[in-house]
């Protein structure tokens, strides 16, 4: 089995409505039934949608560990898509990944879906 | 020249060995040619087996060394195949040995990057391995891996000359016009990403067919088109590209028999091969234009061969042709023509338009207004070339306006777009032409109108 990382972009000018703080954010109609189908298939292991990029804050350290926290708003550059959330997914091998990931909404919707093998790590 | 034609994969008739008749190069040769498409099957077996491509083709390459060494003296095995798949066998027994033997085992982890596969059980794999063990499954699983659309088309390309054609690294480099050992590292990278990446070594089922055979065909397909037009560059490496395109195309079909697509892409390969001897002019160097070309050179087998396929194809497509078919209709056209003036222009004008239909495409747009000039003249040719947006930068497209306004005697734009084609064009074989006909179209002017 092999375990990816499916990226979720989507289009800046088409973020999903972000609820407020505290408030649960409904998936739409799309992944709702993406969903539906993948979890009973055991292919997600995690997964999370996230706020617009205005909401992020960046931090870089200067001078090595320890040093200066440079804290700045939002991410570094203006882009045309955007990360919008993520899901680990679990499958036998890269064509089945791209079977599902050619059935996230984003995939469809104007976004893309880059898929990123996951390292093994060390134990 | 009669090539010989490559067969599947393991089922390479013998021909009787060291007749007299045979000159020393022409065996070894021979000798080489076996190497290279013996150890293919030996590597798609042995890759199966191993579940590693790297360790797979290290351990292909010692083996090919070897028959390189021993059989000039012993001569080829009356079973090359199974020669090359035990010595292979061995010296990938040899690489885990030695790579097991190391302080750190890391080498050997990296060679197997399953993680079900371990130095122990890959050598029970290898005690299993029988020779003649589904050769043909083995080849398509290796042809869907190296041309899986997750890889870069290049790469793609890189890996199916190194691996299926058995090509040597150094002329593999030598046609991408990179070094040795930048190509080595590419070749390494892909490789890597084939393991990591989780491509998988299988051949994809009945209903995934359709998504993954253009991918496969696309490689040969690249391939090809370098040997018609290599992009850059004074003299044409030294791999026969066209050669290996063909090669490559009959083993798919070979291996996938009655895909119509695949019949359509060989035809074509065939129609276009059949034209090359043609195509150099006798002085050398300056292409000759499908125009100007002595048909009678042409290789009638080839495009025999070609119209058999063709038939084929349209028989199994019932009714829908693929752009590969589209494209053997078109080669098909001239090659039954028996001059430039007395082709089927409706025709092949008909033919761009379906492919155009398949997606705006300007260099098709651009070919089929070339047929147009054939077919209504050189003002329609004009209009229709200068409708197409986007080949601003090609050279092609201005050299096709010269021809237009030539016909036409507007002289002086004529040159002026040759000049701005020549300012475009790279290929030396292209600036010859190009420089040719702005001499003849800016010479003396009392010349008769040609």
């Amino acid at each position: 089995m092999a375990v990816y990382a499916a990226l979720l972009y989507l289009p800046a000018s088409e973020y999903f409505e972000t609820p407020d703080p505290g408030v649960a954010h409904k998936p739409s109609d799309s992944f709702q039934q993406f969903m539906a189908e993948a979890i009973p298939a055991g292919v997600i292991k995690s997964g999370e949608a996230l706020y617009q990029p205005e909401m992020a804050t960046t931090i870089t350290v200067q001078g090595g560990k320890g040093g200066d926290a440079i804290v700045t708003d939002g991410p570094y550059a203006e882009a045309k898509e955007v990360l919008g959330g993520y899901f680990i997914i679990e499958v036998a091998d890269l064509d089945e990944a791209i079977k599902w990931a050619a059935k996230m909404p984003p995939a469809f919707e104007g976004g893309k879906v880059e898929l990123r093998p996951v390292l093994l790590r060390q134990r | 020249m009669t090539t010989p034609q490559s067969h599947p994969a393991g089922t390479t008739p013998r021909t009787p060995r060291g007749g007299a008749e045979e000159r020393p190069s022409a065996s070894a040769l021979r000798l080489e040619e076996t190497v290279r498409v013996e150890g293919a099957s030996v590597l798609a077996t042995l890759t199966r087996a191993l579940g590693s491509l790297q360790l797979a083709e290290d351990a292909v390459q010692e083996a090919a060394i070897a028959a390189l060494r021993a059989w000039p003296a012993s001569g080829i095995p009356d079973d090359p195949r199974a020669w090359l798949l035990v010595t292979a066998r061995n010296k990938a027994y040899d690489i885990l040995r030695r790579e097991s033997a190391r302080p750190s085992k890391e080498n050997a982890a990296a060679l197997l990057p399953h993680t079900e596969t371990t130095p122990d059980t890959a050598a029970m794999a290898l005690d299993q391995l029988e020779p003649d063990s589904s050769v043909r499954d083995d080849m398509l699983r290796l042809i869907f891996t190296c041309c899986h659309p997750a890889l870069a088309p290049e790469a793609r390309v890189a890996l199916a000359l190194r691996t299926l054609a058995g090509l040597e690294v150094a002329a593999i480099a030598r046609a991408f016009g990179v070094t040795e050992q930048t190509m080595a590292k590419r070749l390494v990278r892909t490789r890597q990403k084939i393991a990591t990446a989780g491509i998988p070594y299988k051949v994809p089922d009945d209903a995934e067919l359709p998504e993954r055979l253009p991918a496969v065909l696309a490689v040969v397909y690249l391939i090809a088109t370098e040997a018609h037009s290599p992009s850059s560059g004074d003299s044409v490496a030294n791999i026969d590209y066209g050669r290996e395109a063909i090669r490559l195309a009959r083993l798919i079909a070979d291996l996938m028999p009655g895909e119509p697509e695949i019949l359509s892409l060989l035809a074509l390969l065939l129609f276009t091969s059949a034209r090359q001897p043609a195509r150099v002019s006798s002085g050398g160097g300056m292409p000759v234009l499908l125009a100007d070309q002595d048909r009678s050179l042409w290789e009638r087998g080839m495009i025999t061969e070609a119209v058999g396929l063709l038939n084929e194809a349209v028989r199994r497509s019932s009714g829908v042709a693929g752009p590969y078919q589209l494209q053997a209709h078109l080669a098909a056209c001239h090659a039954v023509a028996p001059t430039w003036a007395d082709t089927d222009w409706g025709r092949i004008v008909a033919l761009y338009d379906l492919m155009l239909e398949l997606g705006p495409n300007p260099a098709v747009a651009l070919n089929r207004a070339v047929a147009l000039g054939e077919r209504d003249g050189p003002a329609a040719m004009l209009a229709a070339v200068d409708a197409i947006d986007g080949l601003g930068r090609s050279h092609l497209w201005h050299a096709a306006r010269a021809d237009a306004l030539t016909r036409l005697d507007r002289r002086d734009e004529a040159a002026a777009a040759l000049r701005t084609a020549l300012d475009l064009a790279v290929a030396a074989p292209d600036r010859a032409l190009l420089t040719a006909r702005l001499q003849e179209l800016t010479g003396p002017r009392d010349d008769p109108p040609g």
